[in-house]
């Protein structure tokens, strides 16, 4: 691609890249969440792979499968935790410790990140699992009809 | 352990999917293991729900409660997701965990390491899980998520064999018509929603007015739901996808086939089971079913692949359960149970003998590399046992006394002719024609003089065979136990069972 586009991406993705991650971590308090955020994290994989000659993300692919893996068993671990009383019972919620905090009044306030007990681990867990599972479909994708692929 | 059993009988085969490809890595031996106890966990679990909805009446899990029979909040609204397992659901269940079970039984020596195992065997407990998970799920929105996990589960299994120029054909098929099947049931649940804000079965179906919307949507879902069923004219992806799927994978398949029935009871009995339950929609699904018993069988005459050949029987065999299920919608009680006790127990005879069938075709093809009835001959000079089992699969799909086939395609055809001789006499005749069509095949592949070498199955092969083949004989000739047991719960949950569904999830 051309001296512009090139450019542009690499201006583009370290932010599209925080956004993202600021979607995942957000994701029990604002609109979006794992695969939202995800999504948009592969978005920058698209963007470097059209912006840059593709075959060096070949090897990438090897990284993103294991860790596309790792996302879906996080998340389904995550969902085990709770069979002390059901599936899915989110056993962290308002016990203090990590993401344990009480919930605020309602009412304006600036976003008690430390809250809503497993959900944000499952929207890691979601967000670590699209952006490994689009991530490698771009690349997949990419690397069609190349001699190396 | 034994109240979480119908999340855990979703949630194990999930898990075991995902850490599979992980310990495969490591070794695969471990691998192989790994897999035996996900399957071996699974399937007791699927028994131990199927016992409790049979003894103790409808099981329900709330995901996420403090206990799982906290179904409904304060205020009396169900906002969780719920797994609600009547009569129907276990039986499904059962077939599931037969289908699974032997599924993997066959595999380990159907498929070659350099063929991508791990990546099938994963793929399998996939869509396993998410057959599991249709059946057993009591929320419509979970519904149509586990419909699209068995949708994309099933086409990568169909074009499995990426390598060959058919199957990506095929599962591109399948994936066109189920996209398409996905969006409709979608769409009818925005419908649903929309108008009711409420995505629980149980709830929607008490809250149902029977209004110009509901009718779009009951259409819409229908729709969807027999396209994922392989009706006709939907059916056109169906004996390309079973015909292409590796063999292992075809059993399940037609498990996940049979779960598109399963809703289609669950819709047209239980969810429109109150305010539209006019005979119409009964006399629509049974003309389809003859329609599609009739296409299907027609086509499969002029079949000289063996595996579409099969593949076509199996979607004439989903005709008759339509046909049953049709029938049973007119009528709701009287020759409406008969037609659906038949019907019901069509499921797991149909599972029995078409997966049967279809093992057989994959150990043909393993053992010759051939599956054109015009290049094959005399294969049962070698493969004795395979021989047999086609014969004895053959037999039973074309409803022979005194197998499993005959006995479920006997109370089809009672009572299709109580509520029309015409639509008897046309299945009746489909059944003959279907017997004309097994029979060629057999004498093509099996019969004459002997014009090729082959080497016969492994013996893993033979015993998942040779469990179907126990299932079909045993079924044939005690059907009146199994009836009894198992089946005669499922069409109770269908005929009467709604009251008790709704009391289920709801209270009171």
């Amino acid at each position: 691609m051309s001296v512009i586009v090139r450019t542009i991406s690499r201006v583009v993705a370290p932010v599209a890249l925080a956004f993202g991650a600021y979607v995942i971590m957000h994701g029990h308090l604002t609109p979006g969440g794992g695969f939202q955020g995800g999504a948009v994290v592969a978005s920058v994989v698209a963007l470097l792979v059209v912006a840059f000659e593709s075959g060096r993300w070949k090897k990438w692919k090897d990284v993103l499968l294991p860790l596309e893996d790792l996302g879906a068993m996080a998340f389904t671990i995550l969902a085990f935790l709770g069979l002390g009383a059901t599936f899915f019972r989110n056993i962290l919620a308002g016990g203090g410790g990590l993401f344990g905090a009480p919930v605020p009044q309602l009412g304006p306030n600036p976003g008690a990140l430390n809250t809503a007990g497993t959900l944000p681990l499952m929207n890691w867990a979601v967000g670590l699992k699209v952006i490994a599972g689009l991530g490698s479909v771009v690349i997949l994708l990419s690397l069609f009809g190349r001699e190396d692929g | 352990m034994l109240i979480h059993a119908p999340i855990l009988a979703i949630a194990v085969p999930l898990l075991g999917a995902f850490s599979l490809l992980g310990l495969a890595y490591l070794s695969r031996t471990l691998r192989n293991i790994w897999a035996c106890l996900i399957s071996a966990f699974t399937s007791a679990m699927a028994v131990a729900v199927a016992i409790r909805a049979f003894t103790e009446g409808v099981v329900v899990y709330t995901l996420g409660a403090a206990s799982p029979t906290e179904s409904v909040t304060a205020g009396g609204f169900p906002i969780r997701i719920v797994l609600v397992v009547d009569g129907l659901g276990a039986f499904m269940g059962l077939i599931a965990a037969l289908a699974g079970v032997v599924a993997l039984v066959y595999y380990f020596q159907y498929l070659k390491e350099e063929e991508g195992k791990s990546l099938g065997l994963s793929l399998l407990l996939l869509l396993w899980a998410g057959i599991l998970g249709l059946v057993y799920t009591g929320d419509l929105f979970n519904f149509f998520v586990f419909l699209e996990i068995t949708s994309i589960a099933a086409c990568a299994l169909i074009g499995y064999r990426t390598w060959e120029s058919r199957p990506p054909e095929a599962a591109f098929k399948t994936m066109a018509m189920y996209t398409l099947g996905g969006l409709l049931v979608l769409i009818s649940v925005g419908i649903l929603y929309g108008e009711y804000d409420a995505l629980n079965i149980a709830y929607l179906s008490k809250a149902i007015t029977g209004s110009l919307l509901d009718k779009l949507a009951l259409g819409l879902l229908l729709g969807g739901l027999l396209m994922k069923a392989g009706a006709v004219p939907a059916h056109m992806w169906a004996p390309d996808a079973y015909g292409e799927a590796p063999a292992t994978a075809t059993i399940v398949l037609v498990a996940n086939t049979q779960a598109a029935i399963y809703a289609i009871l669950r819709v047209v009995f239980t969810l429109f089971g109150g305010a539209l339950a006019a005979p119409g929609i009964g006399w629509l699904i049974a003309s389809l079913g003859i329609t599609t018993v009739l296409v299907a069988v027609l086509m499969a005459v002029v079949q000289r692949h063996l595996g579409r050949l099969v593949a076509y029987g199996a979607v004439s065999q989903l005709g008759y359960m339509l046909l049953a299920v049709g029938v049973g919608a007119v009528a709701r009680g009287g020759f409406g149970e008969v037609a659906l006790t038949g019907g019901i127990f069509h499921m797991i005879n149909d599972a029995a003998s078409v997966g049967l069938l279809f093992f057989v075709v994959g150990a043909v093809r393993r053992a010759t590399g051939s599956v054109d009835l015009l290049s094959l001959g005399g294969l049962g000079h070698t493969l004795r046992w395979e021989a047999g089992f086609f014969l004895l699969g053959a037999l039973a799909l074309a409803g022979i006394p005194p197998l499993n086939g005959f006995a479920s395609k006997f109370l089809i055809y009672e009572s299709t002719f109580r509520a029309s001789p015409i639509l008897a006499a046309l299945a009746l005749l489909a059944s003959i024609l279907l017997l004309a069509v097994v029979v060629r095949a057999f004498q093509g592949a099996f019969l004459g003089p002997k014009v090729r070498e082959a080497s016969p199955a492994p013996r893993g092969m033979l015993v998942a065979m040779g469990i179907l083949a126990l299932v079909i004989v045993v079924f044939g000739l005690f059907p009146g136990f199994f009836i009894e047991r198992i089946v005669s719960p499922a069409v109770q949950a269908v005929l009467t069972g709604r009251e008790a569904y709704l009391a289920a999830v709801l209270g009171g």
